[in-house]
């Protein structure tokens, strides 16, 4: 079919000789079978750690902030990291379900699912921080503008924070939407598959009766698109927002107009490695290599290298204008970084997220499944570092030099984190034993155009193809 | 009163088309059909009309917008005008930077989410809903078309079987309101 053509040039997104009935059995495979010793392990693994972590946020909400390594100088360290660090790893699903469909790449299909989910888990693990880390985390409802018996006592919309609380609730809800609507279909599958009653009641109940209407899909595709397009400036906007939080602070180190893109670029780079570092493991245990194929890992190591260039490029700009700057205050925060008491964390930054992407430039390295995945770790490390350094290495000595002083973690600081990185793994393991890991419905829809057996058919017959 | 339908099963997304095409090609009237992914163009085959969600997410995108600048400018200029750090909240344009992240965030808040909403109750799609798909293997790799019964059945189903399909079953067409 005319409809199907395809350059020659592109390589097969789905491996082997599938039908539409084998997208179908590989992706309900995981949730029709029973869970082995190995998912148990990891389980109960990320779940004491969660159960550790949240016995950390319970000591500190009962005792006070004071449990944290917090000072009078040092107001933000660890918490806002990682609140920073999580929402950027969140980032990557969007920008993969949304930019990648606007810029209409056929390779998101495989890896949509997973990426939203892991964006949901992920930016729900950043909203613990907000709350946990204030003071008098029980009014947290103040934060928002709601008539009330205090003369009606608004908020002040001039803050950041604020802002942060509007950005991060949209980008929650709505990317909690965009991936529920995408789910249907894939969920009214396994519905219509289950033969157990209890699964055949939850699938349908979840599924809301999706019947696969030609006027329906006509709709659905058109939700997706807008959705995708109204995703695309969201995801931007909230990782801007997030970076407000410091840029319109009148802190050297901090107040940066670049701060924005620069945030933004880390966050893909971020996120992209944790997709990278789940999707290999799932592809394996899930037994989904025909379709997280090693050109998906390829072409997210290659936005890792885009990104992290990008990410270096901001580097080296902040440098130069400290320098140009001319300010004292300026030039000395990044001598501080550079060669101050916290120099290990800025060269730890430095090497993690400058030089270990360029690697990606060496084709021998980027289609190892292995190398990936290291560098996919270490990436991460690289860009929790470099939220730190940003964060602590400004404040701990700024203006008045009678206020220098160091920050240290605590074991409640590194508790938590802990605990919303096994919370992370706690819902992410449900979700791949219960949900369809693999937007079948989208697969199903390029397995003519870029299915190995569909291509070589092609090249066959190359005058009358399917 | 329960009409009669012809469902053509077919296993292959281009012959469904094909056929989509044939069957409006002699005027008979498609009821419905059932795919388990978009299949692209079968809208345009079956001549249905164009969704205006778009156009709906675009208002309630405005409403949201709207909604931000009137809540923003009470709160802000007309209940308190407050001295916060110097900004000048005289007017909603002094302090107008300040509230763009605050207008932007519920511009998309409303058109995507108001959206979502619409369709939903536009292809009634809830919680508890019964689905109503009337062959199992349409979620997975069959297409199922529905053909408006003409009076004399047993030609249609020859014809449909002509098109392609690998099973051609008379069936009952439930009421349902799309």
């Amino acid at each position: 079919m005319a409809s199907h053509y395809e350059a020659p040039i592109r390589n097969p997104l789905i491996v082997g000789d599938k039908t539409y009935h084998d997208v179908t059995v590989d992706v309900a495979r995981p949730v029709e079978g029973k869970a082995n010793r190995l998912w148990w392990i990891v389980f109960s693994v990320a779940l004491s750690a969660f159960l550790w972590g949240l016995g950390c946020i319970v000591y500190t909400v009962s005792t006070g902030i004071g449990v944290w390594g917090l000072n009078k100088t040092v107001g933000w360290a660890w918490d806002i990291t990682n609140f920073v660090w999580w929402v950027g790893i969140g980032h990557a699903g969007t920008l993969i379900s949304a930019v990648l469909l606007l810029f209409r790449q056929k390779w998101r299909m495989a890896i949509n699912r997973s990426a939203e989910a892991m964006t949901i888990f992920s930016v729900v693990q950043a909203g613990i921080f907000p709350i946990i880390h204030m003071g008098r985390p029980w009014l947290a409802y103040w934060t928002m503008p709601i008539p009330n018996q205090f003369g009606s006592l608004w908020v002040n919309f001039n803050s950041p924070l604020l802002w942060d609380v509007f950005a991060i609730s949209t980008y929650l809800s709505v990317s909690l939407v965009f991936w529920w609507t995408g789910l249907l279909p894939d969920f009214a599958m396994l519905r219509d598959r289950a033969v157990k009653p209890f699964q055949k009641k939850i699938y349908s109940l979840v599924s809301f009766g999706w019947s696969g209407r030609a006027k329906d899909w006509q709709r659905f595709e058109e939700v997706s698109l807008v959705l995708a397009g109204l995703a695309t400036p969201l995801v931007l906007s909230v990782h801007t927002i997030v970076s407000f939080d410091f840029a319109t602070s009148v802190i050297p180190g901090w107040h940066t107009t670049i701060f924005p893109p620069y945030f933004v670029a880390g966050a893909i780079f971020s996120g992209f490695s944790m997709v990278n570092t789940l999707l290999i493991i799932m592809r394996k245990v899930s037994h989904l290599e025909d379709y997280i194929t090693l050109q998906h890992i390829e072409l997210m190591n290659l936005v890792v290298m885009i990104t992290g260039s990008i990410v270096g490029c901001a580097y080296i700009t902040e440098l130069f204008v400290s320098w140009y700057s001319g300010v004292e205050y300026e030039q000395y925060t990044f001598l501080n970084r550079a060669t101050g008491p916290y120099w290990w964390a800025y060269w730890m930054m430095m090497s993690c997220n400058v030089f270990s992407p360029q690697f990606m430039w060496i084709k021998k390295l980027r289609r190892s499944i292995l190398f990936s995945f290291c560098i996919s770790i270490v990436v991460n490390i690289g860009m929790w570092f470099e939220r730190f350094v940003i964060i602590v290495t400004s404040v701990h000595r700024d203006y008045l030099p009678s206020s220098w002083t160091m920050f240290s973690p605590t074991f409640v600081d590194i508790g938590v984190y802990a605990g919303t990185i096994g919370f992370f793994f706690v819902l992410f393991l449900l979700y791949a034993r219960t949900f369809p890991v693999i937007a079948q419905a989208e697969v199903k829809s390029i397995l003519k155009s870029s299915g190995e057996k569909y291509k070589k058919l092609r090249e066959a017959n190359p005058n009358n193809s399917h | 009163m329960n009409k009669k339908v012809v469902q053509a099963i077919y296993n292959d997304d281009d012959v469904l088309l094909d056929a989509v095409k044939k069957v409006r090609g002699v005027n008979l009237k498609i009821e419905e059909v059932y795919t388990p992914f978009p299949v692209h163009g079968l809208d345009e085959a079956m001549g249905l009309k164009h969704t205006r969600l778009a156009i709906a997410s675009f208002i309630y995108g405005c409403i949201g917008l709207v909604v931000a600048v009137l809540m923003m400018k009470y709160i802000m200029i007309d209940d308190w005008p407050r001295n916060i750090g110097g900004k000048p909240n005289f007017t909603y344009i002094d302090n107008l930077p300040a509230f763009i992240p605050v207008m932007f965030e519920m511009t998309i808040f409303f058109a995507a989410h108001l959206m979502v909403i619409s369709f939903y109750m536009r292809s009634k799609l809830y919680p508890y809903k019964k689905a109503e798909n009337p062959d199992p293997r349409t979620t997975d790799d069959h297409f199922l078309m529905e053909v408006e019964s003409t009076g004399n059945e047993q030609e249609l189903v020859k014809f449909l079987e002509e098109t392609g399909a690998i099973e051609v079953k008379i069936a009952d067409k439930k009421a349902i309101e799309i």
